[in-house]
């Protein structure tokens, strides 16, 4: 840590002046030096992990792209028949359809498979973050003012730092993706427990049931649709941040839409919007049809 | 035998529980302690016990720590002082796993607003209690399909909750709590949220289940005709202390002090007092020693119009009418015999509640008698004496009839 404040003196010395009488606060400074501390001491850890997650994304990848396009719509469709309704299905069929025809195929399972990883490693990171917000006032005080930092930080800030600790292309894109997408997740996840009536965990312990049996029998699954919906927020944030990404190098429909705002071509651009759009109904009324399921039961 | 024991009982709310207990012991009042530390005094120094198979009823307006005590005893709310023991095991003491251990074999609860999962149907919510204890799966459905056929709710395991009225979810909530077989149940407000013809229902039941299954049951209430229809006895709890402990027949009949006067002062005495609270000595003569002129001459020093007559061995034989006395001086006969009514319809028990007599009394123009079960003549019931039960809470059984009417008699 010395480094950085080694760093940091002279520049507070040297401070510029903005016209306002008053040294400019060097906090752009101390950030940069902050980073390259970590990038000097850290990106050899950060860098032999993205090696490894490049390996999973590209090999994620090349599985769903060696299945055939109507082999995938077809398993797509039945799925979403399975756990949706006709209509639903309907439209995905005829949107994967039209992806394909419009020769955007590879991009989109491109992108799909980014937002698969990054709602992945969101809820492996934000559900465990969210419960312990719930159970733990003192995470919740802490948590709550870094998850507001998060969701308010203008995204394409966190693309710049990503590329030092793992490189351009497509881990970088999936970090800043969990950063971005994973506060809806941890929120509700919170809040969904914290909804539980106290009655119900009050029964629960009244039986003698452990702290783990409580929220496993109790707790989470009442709070299912609540987190089912900060779910199905992080796949929506997760697939708006992976197109972003495409800035660093993250490829899909991100990189189309990017390739075209270079050479000005809006027809371009406009078709890899509508994939996007086609992809992004397809998961949320996948997700949200999941949670409406669950509740279905529970009403006559 | 003493299944319960609560011993000084503090249970106190907020940063300063100590500071809060020792204006309590100094006697401030919930609100002088609420300003000065902050702290919220939720049960302060109860102490009761409880004996194995009785129904014991908590009750008090909200507020006044009922709730607070009942998840003490179980220690949902960690108690700031006091002992309470369940069969000479110290429950305030012991570890989080004894506690536990504790929760799954004595205790079961019944809550005001069910607390039911909703995502579970109504035969996994029955189980929820063996299923945290772990036991045998098959075992597990069996005694839950056992506890809901004791509910009356056979047929209606794989519904959900909320395909099910507020009264059958309370019935789930109940079988939940038995399937466990607790020596304790511990029900808090259980029927309060339930409309007052299915709290009724399930008081009937509950009373029925009770005289089945023999459970040492705690109930809280605000409700005091609820508490006198269930409770064995009952604790009268206000500002988080017990301000009187009794049967119910000693709570209204012998209030201990204002408050529990004011607050008995509404109930409906006619559900409360039986035949015996409102019975008087009758005037009476004996067959066939006694004959028509000392029957006369009893109705005429009490002032009555009828009396009883009972034979040697004190069994009651009917009422003679001071007209037909009169008339067999006048013809010079010395036996009552001849006009002895037989009595059988104005005859009650000594336990008939008021209620039940009341419509006996104002059909009738003379006494309803008071018979034991050898139908020995144990009191009469007048108009006046009913009145002056009504009024007091009771009358003094040495009292005389007359004493309350003008002759009417």
């Amino acid at each position: 840590m010395l480094n950085i404040l080694n760093n940091f003196i002279p520049i507070l010395n040297s401070s510029s002046d903005t016209g306002m009488g008053v040294p400019k606060v060097p906090l752009g400074d101390l950030i940069e030096s902050i980073i390259n501390y970590l990038t000097d001491n850290f990106s050899s850890v950060t860098k032999s992990v993205s090696v490894v997650m490049r390996s999973g994304i590209e090999s994620l990848n090349s599985v769903i792209d060696m299945v055939h396009p109507v082999l995938f719509i077809i398993v797509v469709t039945l799925l979403v028949l399975y756990i949706s309704r006709k209509r639903i299905a309907l439209f995905t069929a005829i949107g994967l359809l039209f992806i394909w025809n419009l020769g955007l195929w590879y991009e989109t399972t491109n992108t799909l498979t980014l937002v698969i990883i990054s709602t992945l490693l969101s809820l492996i990171v934000g559900v465990p973050l969210g419960i312990a917000a719930a159970l733990n006032k003192r995470f919740n005080r802490i948590i709550v003012p870094v998850l507001d930092f998060m969701q308010t930080m203008p995204a394409f800030v966190y693309l710049i730092p990503a590329i030092p600790f793992f490189g351009l292309g497509a881990v970088s894109a999936v970090f800043t993706t969990v950063i971005f997408a994973m506060p809806p997740t941890i929120r509700l996840t919170c809040l969904g427990i914290e909804q539980v009536p106290v009655e119900l965990t009050e029964a629960a312990e009244s039986f003698g049931a452990t702290g783990a049996q409580t929220l496993l029998k109790v707790q989470l699954p009442v709070a299912m649709p609540t987190v089912m919906a900060g779910i199905n927020q992080t796949i929506m944030l997760s697939l708006s941040m992976v197109v972003i990404a495409a800035m660093i190098g993250a490829g899909g429909l991100g990189a189309e839409v990017w390739k075209a705002i270079q050479r000005l071509k809006p027809g371009m651009g406009f078709e890899a919007g509508i994939a996007v759009v086609i992809l992004a109904i397809i998961l949320d009324r996948i997700t949200k049809n999941i949670s409406f399921r669950k509740n279905e039961k529970n009403k006559f | 035998m003493i299944k319960l024991k609560i011993q000084n009982l503090y249970k106190i709310f907020g940063p300063h529980p100590q500071r809060a207990m020792k204006m309590i012991n100094s006697g401030k009042s919930k609100k002088e302690i609420l300003d000065k530390t902050g702290c919220a005094v939720g049960v302060a120094g109860v102490s009761f016990e409880v004996n194995e198979g009785e129904i014991l009823v908590i009750m008090g307006l909200s507020g006044s720590g009922k709730s607070t005590l009942v998840r003490c005893i179980n220690r949902l709310f960690e108690p700031t002082s006091g002992k309470i023991t369940v069969d000479n095991d110290e429950i305030t003491s012991m570890d989080k796993k004894s506690l536990r251990e504790v929760r799954r074999n004595k205790f079961a609860m019944v809550f005001q607003r069910f607390a039911l999962l909703p995502h579970r149907t109504v035969l996994e919510n029955v189980f929820f209690g063996l299923e945290i204890q772990s036991a045998d799966k098959d075992d597990m459905k069996q005694r839950s399909m056992e506890a809901l056929d004791l509910v009356g709710l056979k047929g209606w395991e794989d519904y959900y909750p909320a395909q099910l009225s507020g009264g059958m979810q309370q019935r789930v909530g109940l079988a939940r709590a038995l399937a466990v077989e607790p020596d304790i149940l511990l029900m808090d407000e259980a029927f309060s949220a339930l409309d007052p013809l299915i709290r009724s229902d399930l008081q009937d039941e509950l009373l029925s289940l009770q005289s089945r299954v023999q459970k040492t049951i705690i109930f809280i209430t605000h409700d005091l005709d609820e508490a006198l229809k269930i409770g064995d006895r009952i604790v009268l709890m206000k500002d988080g202390k017990v301000v009187q402990i009794g049967t119910p027949e000693e709570i209204l009949l012998n209030p201990e002090t204002e408050y529990v006067e004011r607050f008995v002062e509404n109930v409906n005495m006619t559900r409360i007092l039986t035949a015996k609270d409102v019975m008087v000595r009758p005037v009476k003569v004996t067959h066939p020693k006694d004959g028509p002129r000392s029957a006369l001459r009893a109705m005429k020093e009490k002032g009555s119009s009828s009396c009883c007559v009972q034979d040697r061995n004190r069994k009651f034989l009917g009422i003679v009418r001071s007209e037909q006395a009169r008339k067999l001086v006048d013809e010079g006969c010395t036996s009552l015999e001849s006009v002895i009514e037989p009595y059988e319809k104005n005859k009650v028990s000594p336990d008939t509640p008021l209620q039940e007599i009341l419509p006996i009394i104002i059909d009738a123009s003379y006494p309803v008698a008071v018979v034991d079960e050898s139908n020995v003549l144990l009191g009469v019931i007048v108009t006046g004496s009913v009145l002056a039960g009504l009024v007091e809470g009771g009358v003094d059984s040495n009292a005389h009839a007359t004493d309350w009417n003008n002759g009417g008699v």
